[in-house]
């Protein structure tokens, strides 16, 4: 139940800039050997979902995107400082209009089938993914190319009508297929999907539906052979089993819930035998409100919930303390975050004073605010199939019943609650979450033209220079004018509150001590995934071609 | 008995139509598409993207319509290709011929389920007979009890506590899944032992939650025959208790469970979702649950297809099993 966190703006999972100082934390460290890097081992990682489709363009769920991942290199990619840096093009030129990108290709690269890898890759690639018969999720952003050319065997260009901020990220891996095989098939129809040839760090070694899917490295990576032969990732659809096999060494890397990070392995067996990571992931939780709806039309009634919800005791009992309040929507120390924008401490009194403003008041004495005689009561819709996003309402209905709010809590399967409630804007509040993009443009979720249905601005947020701010955004290339944008976006988000931003959380892999090699960073741990090592007197695993 | 046969199968064609028909449209009552999966709260999805899509996967097209062109590919036995997105033809998903025997999903199940079920035949008739002719004795009570805990227990907090216990704290056996990483380097008889090392506790947990119903009928039922009078005329010819049970008693009391027996065969494909999951099984309850999961239609309605035929086909064997052992039914 994932699936929102996916597919806000997916194109990588790497993003903004947090040059700052990184909130990372390697908790217990014992890797600190004098073991140089070997070859050999292999790495076992639990995994909820299994991937259905390993073609990136085409898969729309995590699972699938981590492993094509594995296989498949972009153009480009974020670096730990989340910086745009070259992977299978070497450099790129914009010119100064910001209209045309010209890539420079990388000239020692192979797939994994020996053919080498040129610009018509990436053309085909290109041209599949805006081809009408090709099923995919993120047609939208190579839609905006006005003209795609292949210049030599290693230059790929390609021109937009308007400037497009967003441009340069979109050549990922999404775009990049073998031509060579895919040439003249049908893409959704072909043996690759499920069994791909491709040029990133690992390939498919042998994948049993629903039980393992196992990569090993490829040994021509460009970027040098990988030190971990293979890679298994191992479906085990139940958390608590997955947790077990943890404890008896069958896995040896998952995502921790925060009760398992911070109490189920806080003992010396996990202390010596395991690495915990913490960082904080891209995504946010939030409280959103019906603008339409007579109560939340009224500012000073959103600002009052605002100032009647504690940011931090949710951080602290929901996350058991592994994340921190949101101001906004994006994550803090990234570049486009705004650290002085209105915060909204816990102030119960001034909750109640606004209310009053507003014209809420507790006249007959139930207990219960009320103005022209109606009772201030509404429905938090969220998913079911989320306990922390439950845990929360619930926190938030107790903290609302003491300012005189009655609230009820409904959950819903995925599916309904998507295309009876929030599509057709029947709700008064929802809390859902949304993940982020490394990059800033979030054009859809605010603008005033995006309130269709199925469209994302589900609110009917509606601001003028918000509207405008968001459009110089996305056509703008300097970053500091982008930041200038952006923050102003934030701070009328904060005084206007048209959703309560609750929380960030963060991200808590554990990984096996005898991994070595892995370098925490904003943007996660599995970056540099080719270079993580066992040394050899550790590797526990050998296995037969 | 022949006639009965054919005229029992054709009986069956319009009951099979009509078990789809009304799955068809339910499924498709409930909210939301397959398409979802890509458009919903994607920003990078247009109105004519989605309506793209939807063509894509004939969705535009009037129910009815789907239904036709449905049935008219289930005729040749071709259930189609999955809404999700590997696209996947149906029966590939339910038995892939691409994988070995064993690790085909319809296999899995219903191995896993024969022998469970087996496994329950074996256990609970002896546990039903002993209880019925100790009527009210002290072990009567104790297996009572036993068997209504196991039926009580929740099976996914019976399996934790189990994994626990034999897979962390005396690490006797596997957690989950149904072979171990090094599998394939085995040699035979350590693959045969990894993979029966890895049934225990699934078939085990699945087996104790199933002994009551069973045990239960079979104690009623046999209560009921040693009322009968020619049980009572046994006995007065002086036969020995132990042929008046087995011989003349055990059999006819076993024509209820026959009824049983048919009735559990199409509950040999299906698998709960909950128990695969806490085992990392790889069976049908998961694919069923996760098709649902995603409005995947032609999956919903191919499993839903398969289990009904079983159904129909089931309760003809119990019918069949009827006549062979009763020979008041076979002169009807």
């Amino acid at each position: 139940m994932k699936r929102y966190l996916i597919f806000f703006m997916l194109t990588v999972f790497a993003l903004t800039a947090c040059k700052d100082k990184p909130q990372l934390t390697a908790v217990a460290g014992n890797g600190n050997g004098a073991d140089g890097p070997d070859y050999g081992d292999t790495l076992v990682e639990g995994s909820i979902g299994e991937p259905s489709i390993l073609i990136p363009m085409l898969a729309s769920d995590t699972a699938s995107h981590n492993v094509s991942g594995m296989i498949f290199n972009g153009l480009v990619k974020y670096d730990t400082d989340l910086s745009v840096i070259g992977d299978l093009a070497q450099s790129w030129d914009i010119s100064k209009d910001g209209l045309t990108i010209t890539f420079h290709l990388r000239k020692d690269v192979k797939w994994a089938d020996g053919v080498e890898f040129t610009a018509d890759d990436v053309m085909f690639g290109y041209k599949t993914i805006i081809d009408e018969k090709t099923p995919t999720a993120y047609k939208e952003d190579y839609l905006q190319v006005k003209k795609a050319e292949v210049l030599d065997k290693y230059t790929f260009r390609v021109t937009y009508d308007k400037p497009f901020a967003p441009a340069l990220t979109t050549w990922g891996s999404l775009v990049v297929l073998p031509k060579h095989l895919l040439e003249g098939k049908d893409i959704t129809k072909t043996e690759f999907a499920r069994n791909p040839v491709g040029l990133g760090p690992y390939k498919l070694h042998k994948w049993v539906p629903d039980q393992e899917l196992a990569l090993e490295s490829y040994k021509d990576y460009f970027e040098g052979r990988p030190y971990i032969d293979r890679y298994i990732y191992k479906r085990i659809p139940d958390p608590a089993t997955m947790f077990l096999m943890l404890r008896t060494g069958e896995i040896d890397t998952m995502s921790l819930t925060p009760l398992q990070y911070t109490k189920q392995t806080d003992n010396e067996y996990f202390r010596k035998n395991f690495n915990k990571y913490r960082y904080p992931a891209f995504q946010y939780t939030h409280l959103a409100f019906n603008l339409k709806h007579p109560y939340f039309k009224d500012k000073l009634v959103r600002q009052a919930i605002a100032y009647a919800i504690d940011k931090n005791e949710l951080v602290d009992v929901v996350l058991f303390g592994l994340g921190s309040p949101a101001t906004g929507p994006y994550v803090p120390n990234t570049w486009p975050y705004n650290p002085d924008v209105k915060k909204y401490d816990y102030n119960p009194e001034k909750a109640r004073q606004l209310l009053k403003e507003a014209g809420w008041e507790d006249t007959d004495g139930d207990g219960l605010l009320d103005k022209n005689g109606r009772p201030f009561s509404f429905t938090i819709f969220t998913n079911t199939g989320n306990k922390l996003r439950e845990n929360t309402a619930t926190i938030i209905q107790w903290r609302l019943a003491k300012i005189g709010i009655k609230v009820e809590i409904r959950k819903l399967e995925w599916s309904t609650f998507i295309n009876q409630f929030i599509d057709k804007k029947r709700f008064e509040a929802v809390l859902l979450g949304w993940s982020i993009s490394l990059d800033p443009d979030q054009y859809d979720i605010w603008h005033s033209s995006k309130t269709r249905e199925k469209e994302l601005n589900f609110i009917s947020y509606s601001n003028p220079e918000v509207d405008e701010l968001l459009e110089k955004g996305r056509r703008t290339f300097g970053i500091e004018e982008r930041k200038k944008a952006y923050f102003r976006i934030q701070e009328i988000l904060a005084e206007e509150a048209p959703y309560i931003f609750l929380y960030v959380p963060d991200a808590t892999p554990i990984v096996s001590a005898r991994i070595k090699g892995i370098k925490p960073s904003p943007i996660g741990i599995s970056y540099n995934l080719p270079k993580w090592y066992v040394p050899k007197r550790l590797q526990r695993h050998t296995m037969e071609p | 008995m022949l006639t009965y046969l054919v005229k029992r199968f054709f009986e069956m064609i319009p009951t099979l139509l009509g078990i789809t028909l009304i799955s068809f449209f339910i499924i498709h009552l409930a909210p939301g598409k397959p398409t979802d999966v890509f458009s919903e709260l994607n920003p990078k999805i247009t109105p004519e993207a989605r309506e793209r899509l939807e063509k894509y996967y004939g969705l535009d097209k009037p129910i009815i319509v789907q239904y036709g062109l449905w049935l008219k590919r289930v005729v040749k036995f071709d259930f189609g290709e999955s809404f999700s997105t590997d696209r996947r033809p149906v029966m590939q998903k339910i038995w892939d011929t691409k994988q070995p025997l064993l690790e085909r999903k319809l296999f899995i199940t219903f191995m896993l389920n024969l022998i469970e079920m087996i496994i329950i035949f074996l256990i609970a008739i002896p546990i039903g007979i002993f209880s019925a002719t100790h009527r009210d004795s002290l072990y009567d009570r104790i297996t009572t009890v036993s068997v209504f805990i196991g039926f009580a227990i929740p099976s996914f907090w019976l399996a934790l506590l189990l994994m626990m216990f034999f897979g962390v704290y005396l690490d006797w056996l596997p957690v989950s899944g149904l072979k171990s990483l090094n599998h394939d380097s085995l040699p035979l008889a350590g693959k045969i032992m990894d993979r029966l090392r890895h049934l225990v506790l699934p078939v085990a947990v699945a087996s104790f939650g199933g002994l009551a119903g069973l045990s239960r009928y079979m104690r009623s039922s046999m209560l009921e025959v040693i009322r009968q009078d020619y049980v009572t005329v046994a006995r007065a010819k002086g036969l020995p208790e132990n042929k008046v049970i087995y011989r003349h008693a055990f059999r006819n009391a076993l024509l209820p469970l026959i009824t049983l027996l048919g009735l559990s065969i199409p509950g040999l494909i299906g698998g709960s979702v909950i128990f695969e999951n806490i085992f990392g099984i790889p069976g049908m309850g998961q694919l069923f649950f996760n098709g649902v999961m995603g409005r995947d239609y032609p999956l919903i309605m191919g499993i839903l297809t398969i289990g009904a035929m079983l159904t129909l086909l089931g309760n003809l064997l119990a019918d069949l099993g009827y006549m062979l052992a009763d020979p008041r039914i076979r002169a009807k």
